[in-house]
């Protein structure tokens, strides 16, 4: 389906843009008021990148986040919410400072998500893309990779909602 | 209730494993068809779209009027709604991350700055 959005927040904040490429493909784009070589470092250490990879509004604690990032290098994050807990991980596949980082995400049941993040620096602010390939259209739906509860949440709602329609007869 | 749900996901999904029926959800997108009309475009029997349109429609992705003798399809406006809202929580979920990645990076900078580098 050709349902892409662009954002469209307020001017005065930087914008958020996504959109659906393809069936397994989504990218997110965003630019960030500082150099590639600061952006790049707040992606790479693991203490700084615990502190803005959750959001706070989501109600997770991060409990653990090991980052070791190299080609080959492993990462794994968990998180609590409620009452349980899930982890994230993956490996490293590409590393190019301050421009360009690759990784998999293998927590998920049918197959790698495969994300890429590019760093692309202009004129003191820092474009960053990030290109997330899902190993089937049904991983990306069901956000099975890189999700957080509410999303599942209301995509059980959403199900819900498409099954009512059909029960009924 | 997960049994329940997981159900209404295999319904769901099942209305979208089929590339035929992915082709026309894509082709309403761009506009309303007769049944006819996306039986040619694909080029499949009168019949077997009609099977097509019917497993989209109980899924509630696609709605069909009947004016005279021509069914005309469109686009669920479920389907439509929710792949947006899907999106929409998407984009949510990053412009909050990102927000709360510029408050690092501007500490970086600031960082930096007190080091004396440039």
């Amino acid at each position: 389906m050709d349902v892409s959005r662009e954002s469209e927040a307020t001017p005065t904040k930087n914008r958020t843009g996504v959109e659906r490429k393809s069936e397994r493909e989504l990218v997110v784009t965003r630019t960030v008021n500082a150099p590639a070589r600061l952006v790049f470092e707040a992606w790479t250490k693991a203490e700084l990148f615990r502190r803005w990879w959750v959001p706070k509004s989501y109600g997770l604690t991060l409990l653990s986040c090991e980052m070791d990032v190299r080609v080959g290098g492993q990462y794994r994050l968990v998180f609590r919410h409620e009452d349980s807990t899930m982890e994230f991980f993956g490996t490293y596949l590409e590393v190019t400072p301050h421009s360009r980082l690759v990784w998999t995400n293998e927590e998920g049941d049918n197959g790698k998500t495969v994300t890429t993040v590019t760093f692309d620096e202009n004129a003191g602010k820092t474009l960053l893309v990030v290109h997330d390939r899902y190993p089937s259209k049904e991983a990306l739906d069901s956000g099975s990779t890189g999700a957080m509860p509410e999303a599942l949440d209301q995509l059980d709602e959403l199900l819900a909602s498409l099954g009512s329609s059909t029960e009924t007869k | 209730m997960a049994q329940y749900s997981q159900t209404h996901f295999d319904a769901s999904f099942g209305a979208l494993s089929d590339a035929t029926r992915r082709g026309v959800l894509e082709q309403l997108g761009r506009a309303d068809a007769s049944i006819t009309a996306l039986a040619e475009r694909f080029h499949m029997t009168l019949t077997g779209m009609k099977k097509h349109v019917g497993v989209l429609e109980q899924a509630g992705l696609v709605s069909t009027e009947k004016v005279g003798r021509v069914r005309t399809c469109k686009l669920g406006l479920r389907g439509l709604e929710e792949e947006a809202a899907w999106i929409e929580r998407y984009r949510q979920l990053w412009a909050a991350r990102f927000d709360e990645l510029d408050i690092v990076v501007e500490e970086l900078k600031r960082k930096e700055k007190a080091n004396g580098r440039k």
